[in-house]
């Protein structure tokens, strides 16, 4: 696919994506910079850019003031939790669908995709007082299990759509040599099938990670996780663009170096498994 | 192992098993203004005090509001302690839904709380929040710019002093504003601050039969006046701005005035916070000539307990401790007497220490000038000041104001505004059965 | 290759995912609708009892109901559309041989992980802000007023916001299909000598065409529910409100339960069109 060009036109290809590149990550890296700045420097007429004298002083009180541990501990658990109990949850429907369809499996599937259009301020009162009643108000668990579901209809998708890739012919050969069904599943499809799982993994943890309706509304002291820990920064009495960026960072920051590790896994999950 | 060493042990391990039995953690839900930042920094001095463990959930306001309203409303049971205002508490109060604070210890001295604030959170008499702090509405402004433009505030300044000033200190070249004025929507912003204007030239929310009043000419008057003046002397932007947003320009010397909370008055005047600390003097909220009520509205920031939590012992302990004189006491010595949580308690506005605080006469003086009971000159069916204490109200207030910041920002006429205002609250009050 | 016994074993399998659904949107969808019958108000002792078919025709015929559909399909068209077209230039432009094309990469998704509330916070307060925001800021440098965008340009900065978000998932989307374009078909074009406008045309559109589609349906149902962008930015005024927020409105600022429950079915009977037209028109570019 390498096509040759001149290094003219490849030093203007450069310039011009660098620039869009840059110009989209913008937003971030102020964020990033404006949290080293103390809040009069944040609000500088003209913009200070670089030429400014970094502080930590912005963590520091953020550090204080929050048990920022927790917060973190809580979104690691709730975005893992999910994310995991939705790809058990999903890799059997997933299977059967891409190997063994029905004139209903795209039905099936695209029904599933319509309940995430379910407006979830509208099921605030039934949810909540079903949590009551199961008592797992400010539990991690109560998050986990809305969050799988919630996200379940993407995993299924996601997952049908690289388990129909692999080629029927392999399977069909592993149920000549007599693999049951659980071998089959086992030994044959899912070593196959891993780095559409691993993408799938990745792609639901940012969305379970960001996810700031539920994740706000059920949690109180004990299960909050990092969205609770922004909306304590937002909008308070004064100046608070430095804090709020500090906070802001530290929510992003782990999810951010996720990316930026796994970044091969992310972009064919990001693509929802849907294009070759 | 020496007879002291024995007796110190034992000592030491009915300390541990004593606090041990008290050792009880309460969730507490607050909002993330300043003093209430300060208040958890000083939770330790309570943890040590009491063996009790307090959990925060600082919120903005907004989350909070919508997080404390779904959990008392279903008897979640989430939080042992609940941040709520003047507005919250009358309604909670009555549906049975707060503990009510009438068993307060005698140190406590509950009758030292300041009469409006008591009575603005009570329900039948009976006390269902303890105030943290309380504030009305005053006139901040620089006495150098007022200067400059050859001026002098008067004691009780009317609307039009206000414009005429606002319009001399305007300076758009160096980017000062002569006035800013909340223009936010939403109902305890903008809608608090137009409802308290409205109340100053005369309007009411709703007559005697639950009437929306949008239609009469006093609010065409006041919403005319109030778009005006900003269009002269205000900052871009300002349908927009709610308190957060004018304090900063304020500290940031953009604003010659700012009508907004007395609480303001501390951080306005804290040189580490702002640029115009030492010339920042103030006067009591303005009224329309003739018209014999101010722009003074009554709030506070107020520590509930839920019915139903099962550490009512705890938490009245906590919100004893937080609302005492003694925490006054304590930041005073940490802190300085300008920081202290002003407008909760009259002995605070004895003290000496307090008198010499530059704004400590003029916020009481604004407190004491608010009366829920009688907000406008006309009779009203309903309690309350800037806002009006029936349920429904944070709903339709907050479109209200969403249609009136429209109007400020340009996209609608103030007639179109007050027209769709009159028809959406009549609407809602229909369906909630006044009408 | 499907036997009865692998036939039933699938159903066995697909029984978790679709049960746990199936009661994910059945309870609390039969919990909406009991309400919705019901005048339920929280802070006036709760249940009032059965009233009918009234907060249906309430909600339908309040004044705000119909700008607040509208408000939703602009908000989603217009980051559809932009989301798109500048998905579909970035792509194309990422795609051409460049030094350091991985670093890009990560540059342009960067977006996609950065929680929604603190997108609007941070496009709220330090960009669009009238007095502190670099737009500001930047307005000014080249002598213009400064625009207020939250109130002046309120649905355009919301969709601005969101689109800056949704933008690297269609980007990632459409670059993954225009990669897998045969190259040599393009080759031979260019060989023709086609101007690249028609190449583009006539070559790389049509096969992007399933990608699109992708883009389209995923962010359709990510779209409709948009809440914290509005929430954190305009609070629902100056023309934002959309169907989802209105319905927060009477839920949550109203506390009418039964009225904001009869918005919620109405919100599901629009996703649903929203849905059946979606799969009609283009979810048949889902099979290949």
């Amino acid at each position: 696919m390498a096509r040759s060009v001149t290094p003219r036109r490849k030093a203007l290809n450069t310039a011009a994506a660098w620039s869009v590149g840059l110009l989209i990550f913008f937003p971030i890296l102020w964020t990033i910079l404006t949290s080293f700045k103390t809040e009069a420097q944040a609000i500088a007429d003209p913009p200070l850019f670089l030429g400014f004298d970094w502080t930590l002083e912005n963590y520091a009180t953020v550090m204080e003031r929050s048990n920022y541990g927790r917060f973190l501990w809580n979104s690691i658990v709730i975005a893992g939790g999910s994310t995991l109990l939705g790809i058990l949850i999903a890799v059997p429907a997933a299977w059967s669908m891409a190997f063994v369809p029905s004139k209903r499996t795209k039905d099936i599937l695209l029904w599933m995709l319509s309940t995430k259009m379910l407006p979830a301020v509208g099921v605030l009162y039934p949810i909540y007082l079903l949590s009551i009643q199961f008592g797992v108000l400010d539990s991690k668990i109560a998050l986990v299990v809305i969050l799988m579901l919630i996200n379940l209809p993407i995993i299924v998708w996601m997952l049908y759509t690289y388990f129909k890739e692999i080629p029927g012919e392999i399977l069909e050969a592993a149920r000549m040599d007599g693999a049951s069904l659980k071998e089959e599943v086992l030994y044959v499809l899912t070593p196959m099938a891993i780095p559409g799982i691993a993408s799938t993994i990745l792609l639901n943890v940012i969305l379970a990670w960001n996810e700031a309706f539920w994740t706000l509304n059920l949690t109180a002291a004990k299960a909050a996780p990092l969205t609770a820990f922004i909306a304590s920064y937002s909008s308070p009495e004064g100046l608070f663009y430095a804090k709020l960026s500090a906070a802001s960072t530290m929510a992003i920051a782990p999810i951010l170096i996720l990316g930026w590790f796994s970044q091969k896994q992310l972009v064919s999950g990001l693509t929802f498994g849907a294009v070759k | 192992m020496s007879l002291k060493h024995k007796l110190f042990a034992a000592t030491a391990l009915s300390l541990i098993t004593g606090s041990a039995a008290l050792a009880e953690t309460i969730t507490i839900a607050t909002v993330n203004n300043g003093d209430m930042i300060r208040m958890q920094g000083y939770t330790d001095d309570f943890t040590a005090e009491t063996g009790i463990d307090v959990e925060w959930v600082t919120l903005e306001e907004n989350v909070l509001r919508q997080r404390v309203t779904t959990d008392i409303s279903t008897k979640g049971g989430a939080f042992d302690i609940m941040t709520i205002g003047m507005y919250e508490t009358p309604i909670w109060g009555a549906n049975g839904w707060l503990v009510p604070l009438d068993d307060l210890s005698a140190e406590y001295e509950a009758d030292d709380i300041l009469p409006a604030m008591r009575a603005g959170l009570s329900h039948d008499g009976t006390l269902y929040a303890a105030p943290f702090y309380g504030e009305s509405s005053m006139i901040m402004y620089r006495t150098d710019l007022m200067e400059k433009a050859g001026l002098e505030m008067p004691a009780e300044p009317t609307w039009q002093v206000i414009r005429e000033a606002a319009a001399k200190m305007t300076d758009r070249e160096n980017d000062i504003n002569g006035i800013c004025l909340r223009g936010k929507a939403g109902w305890g912003e903008g809608g608090a601050f137009i409802t308290v204007t409205a109340n100053s030239f005369g309007a009411r929310w709703f007559d005697e039969e639950w009437n929306a009043q949008f239609d009469q000419p006093e609010w065409k008057e006041a919403l005319e006046f109030y778009v005006g003046m900003m269009e002269e002397s205000g900052p871009a932007g300002y349908a927009t701005n709610g308190f957060n947003e004018n304090l900063s320009l304020f500290q940031q010397g953009k604003c010659g005035m700012w009508i907004d909370a007395t609480v303001a008055a501390s951080f306005v005047t804290n040189p580490n916070d702002s640029t115009v600390a030492d010339s920042v003097g103030f006067a009591l909220a303005p009224n329309s000539e003739g018209v014999e009520k101010r722009a003074n509205w009554l709030w506070a920031w107020a520590l509930a307990i839920p019915a139903g939590t099962q550490k009512e012992e705890a938490a009245k302990a906590f919100i004893e401790w937080a609302t005492s004189k003694e925490y006054i006491e304590l930041v005073a010595a940490k802190e300085g007497w300008a920081n202290v949580p002003p407008g909760a308690r009259t002995s605070l506005y004895e003290n000496d220490n307090y008198k010499s605080v530059p704004f400590a006469k003029m916020t009481l003086d604004s407190i004491n000038a608010a009366d829920p009971q009688n907000p406008t000159v006309k009779p009203v069916p309903y309690v309350g000041v800037q806002f009006v204490a029936i349920p429904e109200f944070a709903g339709i207030a907050t479109e209200v104001s969403q249609e009136f910041s429209a109007a400020y920002a340009g996209q609608q006429s103030i007639d179109e505004a007050l027209e769709k205002a009159q028809a959406l609250t009549n609407e809602a009050m229909e369906a909630a059965g006044y009408r | 290759m499907a036997t009865q016994h692998s036939r039933s074993a699938a159903r066995f399998m697909m029984a978790p995912a679709v049960v746990l659904l199936l009661g994910w949107m059945l309870v609390p969808l039969t919990m909406t609708l009991y309400f919705s019958f019901k005048k339920y108000l929280p802070l006036r002792g709760g249940d009032l009892g059965w009233v009918g078919f009234d907060n249906y025709v309430r909600f339908v015929t309040s004044s705000a109901f119909w700008p607040s559909v509208m408000t939703t399909l602009i908000i989603v068209g217009g980051v559809l559309l932009i989301t798109v077209v500048f998905g579909v230039l970035l792509a194309i432009l990422l795609n051409q041989p460049m030094w350091g094309q991985g670093i890009v990469r990560i540059l342009v998704i960067a977006p996609f992980f950065v929680m929604p509330t603190v997108s609007a916070l941070v496009w709220k307060n330090m960009f669009m802000d009238p007095n502190y925001g670099l737009l500001a800021y930047l307005w000014e440098f080249f002598g213009a007023q400064p625009v207020e965008w939250l109130s002046q340009a309120s649905l355009t900065s919301i969709i601005m916001i969101v689109s800056w978000q949704w933008l690297p998932f269609a980007t990632l989307i459409l670059l993954t299909a225009i990669q897998s374009l045969d190259s040599e078909q393009l080759e031979a074009a260019e060989m023709d000598s086609a101007p690249a406008f028609k190449r583009f045309i006539y070559i790389v559109l049509p096969h992007l065409s399933r990608a699109v589609t992708v883009v389209i349906l995923i962010q359709t149902i990510f779209l409709l529910s948009i809440f914290a962008e509005i929430f954190v930015t305009t609070g629902g005024a100056f023309g934002t409100r959309t169907l989802t927020y209105l319905i927060f409105q009477r839920v949550l600022e109203s506390q009418n339960v039964g009225l904001g429950s009869a918005g919620g079915v109405y919100a599901i009977i629009l996703a649903n069109i929203v849905a059946i037209f979606l799969m009609r028109i283009v979810g048949k570019n889902l099979d290949a």
